[in-house]
């Protein structure tokens, strides 16, 4: 089962992170400082994996986004890759050659397509074509449900 | 700034871009405080907000968490959203929740509420939203409020599919934070027949499920297995066009057939042949896959496609019954060992260090051994190099330990640091265990401190001090090679220890040549005495005065050394107390009396090698330590050892080796004491019946009978011994000793009335012992009697016997009355997973109820009546008295007729008595 899975730029800044197991804040803090700064710290041809505790991590890099997943000692690390490269198809298609603005502008829309795609920790749904549509829906009622006036909303509301 | 998706919050956008915007720390400090402030004004402001707003000041707060900063407010708006019944609202709500609320806090109950509202939705939408927010928490309250209708909505017919994705999903997070609240038989064979689902993603979440329930309730969900396999039959013989959308790069539904495989791996392999040999097809046909050109050049086909080889092979490597596969699945991982990718290669050397565990494959990992041996020396990635040094130690035998050993050394001597002191380690335990010539193994230890002496834990030289000593052959080399050692220039530390002690024992082997004679020896130990710390000038001290016995012609100079001021007068009071004393013993005793003071050590007791306690400790995984037991298995034990003179002694227990710095006294703390269990227990079988009862005999045979009478109050005890002499002769010499093995001796103070060495024929005599309970304790007092006595034939038997007193922790109960309402409030909140213990178990003896209620009663809590609202279950409570604290614990006992078990859970206060109480009631239905 996938422990937590977390998203930094190069520059070392989180810029998302979903927790499977619960830990207390201090810890979470920790262990995001410590990971992200092993690795950065690594170099483009090591391999992907790194033991971290009792824990396994797989981690990607996508131009300026790391994509870092821990997972159990019996997981698999191969799989894992590709979950964390399904995952940034699905960003990729929902935003359209998704950048790492996007997420920060939309951060709640990836969760929402996080917990589309993964459930406590294990892979809900594989087919991209079916967390699209989920995706989808969610937009339609966003629309349906938001007022035009909103638009007219100034900044600091 | 970049468009904003779906319509979504203009605010928050502009707010998000003039955070980016800021030039410096301060600057954001500022505008984040700002926004907080407004925030916080608006929530309470007397306008109510309308919807969108809350939305959006609560999508602010999260932002601001997420950049790392504290919310300590917005909560409640947060949990107001989920009332909404616009989708939008309510998923933000969600999401805040699900992000930044604890599982503790206040607001569960409302969440929990707003839950089951949406749980029970006619618009499946809002029942998803309800279920991902219960598998991001799984909090105890909702274990407690859904675990009985999630399993309904994930079996009912009428639930749509992505409904019963998450619900399965949701049900396995509440499984896994609490699986007591789950009951095996429940919904089992149809939560199985998912895998059947014509639905591909119902099937991959199901499987996640059914993986976990099936290792606890093996049983239960055996009917998995048959399932499993003919699913992944149909997708390892699909081609990749069969399954559409969840084929991924070419390759069909990868996810799942990963997920079937581990599924499998929670099983033997299965017992009815044609679906084992339809199993056997898939493993083959996965790896006669992996043989197959690749249909993409892609990195994400190569890696989806090894992502189900690497499962199959680990599936393979459980059953552990297929030669072939084995061996055809070695050949595999070798074509992996020089790929280009290096992932590949790190994955395959992991998987190798199981396959070198199985008698099948072993021989045909050895076959990689020189590829291996290069990945170690070329490899540029240090993890990869790591698993390299992994897998040679799993692949070690007597056969090829000298080359390994040989490589392990020359890498060490450039190793990265990180890795330095476990390949010390394993070196250093491979070198004991496949020793041949124990000259060797002395070569290898002392070229270890050499190249990497820092690295060198005590452990490690304290091991072969123990060996030489322990080996009459190999002293002497020992002392030639020591002191050849000691003459290079630069000498690690470790190196003045072991030489100083080894000399210091057998430098007379030595001194004959006159290289070598007791005063040279002597200079060059002191050379490199004032270059030394504390502990190791104590250490030569000792070795200084043993030279005083061993070559008296050199005392004088032994005892200028002894004389100098900062030996005499030295500030460390150990150092200076050795030179006062060792000075006073060259003074004042005859050579006689030093002979025997001095005598060489007597051989060290054989205990499991400190080295393997301590490699299992620095890696604490469970993985490791199974692979040590599989090692244990599958290749003999220390190779060189005969009969008793074993020295890596894998099957004794976890006890830490007699440290050699005790010889010493410098060490205090660790000793040969802690031997209790060690003794043989003649009651071992039988003391359990004291757990439910205070007053019983203890040991009874033809001459003797022993009854025992317990009466406790708080925590102290006051056991009766009776010992009655059957025979119509007297008992002599009769004596009765106390110990409390262990830790226990501080946990646990017993004070024993003397008593008569004789007992006279035909009588019985009375001894009253003390006991104070001091802290909690898990083991028993062994009482060893001996006495003399004539048998019927008139011969003369000594009688030595060891037995347990029957003093458990429980006996130190004291009952207490709660109502059901007290009990279930304590209960609860003893909620921590270590305050836990739990046992299931097959019923000893017919379930009845008056037997069940005595024997509670007996065990020392107070059997409440009335408060579980399941008549046929039990439940205790009590005081566990000790001298430093109460501790209060609950006991539950439920039994299930049908099935003829009991499933036993106790909670308690102190984590360190659940299990102790757990172990001895679970012996007792």
């Amino acid at each position: 089962m996938m422990q937590y899975m977390l998203l930094f730029s190069r520059q070392g800044k989180l810029r998302l992170q979903k927790w499977y197991t619960a830990y207390p804040d201090k810890q979470k803090k920790k262990i995001c400082r410590e990971l992200i700064t092993q690795i950065l710290a690594r170099k483009p041809k090591m391999c992907a994996f790194l033991e971290y505790k009792d824990l396994k991590v797989v981690y990607k890099r996508y131009a300026s986004l790391y994509f870092c997943c821990a997972i159990e000692q019996n997981d698999n690390e191969l799989i894992t890759l590709e979950v964390i490269h399904r995952y940034v198809e699905l960003l990729d298609k929902y935003f359209g050659s998704v950048c790492e603005l996007d997420i920060i502008f939309n951060f709640e829309k990836a969760y929402f397509i996080l917990d589309e795609f993964l459930l406590a920790g294990e892979i809900q749904e594989t087919s991209k074509k079916q967390v699209l549509k989920a995706i989808a829906a969610q937009d339609l009622i966003q629309e349906e449900e938001t007022p035009q006036g909103f638009f007219e909303d100034h900044g600091l509301g | 700034m970049p468009a904003v998706k779906g319509d979504g919050m203009r605010g928050l956008a502009v707010f998000i871009s003039d955070i980016r915007n800021c030039k410096s720390k301060e600057a954001e400090l500022k505008r984040i405080n700002k926004e907080l402030a407004n925030i916080r004004s608006k929530f309470k402001g007397d306008k109510t907000l309308d919807g969108y707003q809350k939305k959006k000041y609560v999508c602010k707060l999260l932002f601001i968490f997420l950049l790392g900063n504290d919310i300590d407010f917005g909560h409640m708006e947060a949990v107001n959203l989920l009332s909404s019944n616009k989708y939008t609202e309510k998923q933000i709500g969600y999401l805040f929740i699900s992000v930044l609320i604890e599982q503790q806090s206040d607001l569960m109950k409302l969440i929990v509420q707003g839950i089951r509202n949406d749980l029970t939705s006619r618009n499946p939408v809002h029942v998803n939203l309800a279920l991902q927010c219960i598998s991001n928490m799984g909090s105890r309250e909702m274990v407690e409020a859904f675990c009985t209708d999630l399993p309904k909505l994930l079996v009912s017919g009428e639930t749509i599919d992505f409904v019963k994705q998450s619900a399965a999903l949701c049900i396995l997070k509440l499984f896994r934070n609490s699986p007591d609240s789950f009951q095996p038989g429940d919904y089992a064979s149809r939560i199985v027949h998912l895998l059947n689902d014509s639905h591909m993603g119902v099937v991959t979440s199901a499987a996640s499920l059914i993986e976990a329930l099936s290792k606890k309730w093996p049983e239960e969900y055996k009917g998995a297995v048959p399932l499993a396999i003919s699913r992944l039959s149909r997708i390892v013989t699909a081609t990749y066009t069969d399954l559409q959308d969840y084929t991924y790069y070419f390759v069909p539904a990868p996810w799942l057939c990963v997920k079937l495989l581990r599924l499998l791996q929670n099983y033997p392999p299965p017992d009815d042949p044609s679906n084992k040999a339809r199993l056997l097809e898939c493993l083959e046909g996965i790896l006669n896959k992996a043989q197959d050109a690749p249909k993409s050049k892609k990195v994400q086909h190569s890696n989806a496609k090894n992502a189900v080889l690497f499962e199959a092979i680990a599936l393979i490597i459980h059953m552990d019954s297929e030669p072939q596969l084995l061996v055809r699945a070695c050949n595999q991982l070798g074509t992996f060992l020089s790929h280009r990718e290096t992932n590949l290669r790190y994955l395959a050397l992991e998987s190798m260090c199981l396959l070198a565990t199985s008698e099948f494959s072993h021989d045909a990992v050895k076959k990689h051994q020189d590829t291996i041996i290069n990945s170690l020396k070329t490899e540029r990635d240090v993890s990869v190099r790591q698993r390299a040094v992994d897998l040679l130690y799993a692949m070690c035998d007597r056969s090829n330990a000298n080359q390994i050993v040989a490589e392990m050394l020359a890498y060490l001597e450039t190793a990265d640091y990180s890795i330095r002191e476990e390949m010390v380690l394993k070196v250093a335990i491979l070198a004991e265990k496949y020793a041949t010539d124990y000259t060797w193994y002395v070569d290898v230890i002392l070229k270890l401190i050499r190249i990497a002496g820092d690295y060198v834990s005590e452990e490690v030289w304290y091991r072969v001090i123990q060996i030489v000593v322990n080996r009459e052959d190999v002293q002497g080399y020992a002392a030639k090679t020591v002191f050849e050692a000691l003459q290079r220039p630069a000498c690690h530390e470790n190196m003045v220890k072991v030489g100083g002690y080894i000399l210091g024992e057998f430098g007379n082997f030595i001194a004959g040549d006159e290289r070598s004679t007791a005063k040279i020896q002597f200079e060059l130990l002191h050379s490199k005495f004032h270059l030394c710390s504390i502990t190791t000038r104590c250490l030569l001290l000792t070795t200084y005065i043993k030279f005083c016995n061993l070559f008296p012609e050199i005392k004088p100079l032994v005892q200028q050394v002894f004389q100098t001021d900062h030996n005499l007068r030295n500030p460390d009071a150990e150092l200076q107390q050795r030179s006062i004393e060792y000075l006073q013993m060259t003074k004042l005793a005859s050579n006689d009396v030093l002979a025997t003071i001095l005598e060489v050590m007597p051989a060290f007791a054989e205990k499991e090698s400190s080295l393997l306690a301590k490699l299992k400790k620095s890696k604490p995984q469970l993985e490791e330590i199974e692979r040590e037991e599989k090692e244990k298995r599958s290749k003999p034990t220390a190779v060189m050892s005969e009969g008793s003179t074993s020295l890596v002694d894998f099957d004794s227990t976890n006890d830490t080796t007699a440290s050699l710095a005790d010889v010493f006294a410098n060490n205090s703390g660790t000793g040969l004491g802690a031997q209790g269990d060690e003794v043989e227990i003649a009651n071992k079988d039988d003391y359990l019946k004291f757990v439910t009862k205070s007053n019983a005999i203890l040991w009874e045979d033809d001459y003797i009978q022993i009854g025992c009478k317990l009466e406790t109050r708080n925590n102290l005890g006051r056991l009766g011994m009776f010992y009655g002499n059957k025979t119509s002769q007297p008992f002599n010499k009769f004596t009765p000793i106390i110990t409390c093995p262990g830790a226990l001796a501080v946990q646990l103070q017993a004070q024993a009335k003397p008593v008569e060495p004789v007992v006279a024929a035909g009588t019985q005599v009375q001894q009253l012992i003390n006991f104070v309970c001091v802290q909690e304790f898990q083991k028993m007092p062994i009482m060893n009697i001996k006495f003399t006595f004539t048998d019927r034939a008139g011969a003369v038997q000594n009688f030595d016997k060891n037995f347990y007193l029957p003093l458990f922790i429980s006996k130190f109960f004291e009952p207490t009355n709660m109502t059901s309402e007290q009990f279930f409030t304590r209960w609860k909140s003893l909620g921590a997973a270590s305050q836990e213990a739990q046992k299931i178990f097959n019923a000893l003896s017919p379930i009845e109820h008056a037997t069940i209620e005595s024997r509670l009663k007996g065990f020392g809590a107070n059997l409440l009546t009335d408060v579980d609202p399941n008549p046929d279950n039990y439940v205790c409570a009590g005081i566990i008295h000790t001298q430093t604290q109460q501790i209060g614990t609950l006991i539950r006992l439920e039994p299930n007729k049908q099935a003829k078990m009991y499933r036993l859970t106790i909670r308690s206060s102190k984590d360190t008595v659940v299990q102790t109480l757990v172990d001895l009631l679970g012996n007792q239905f």
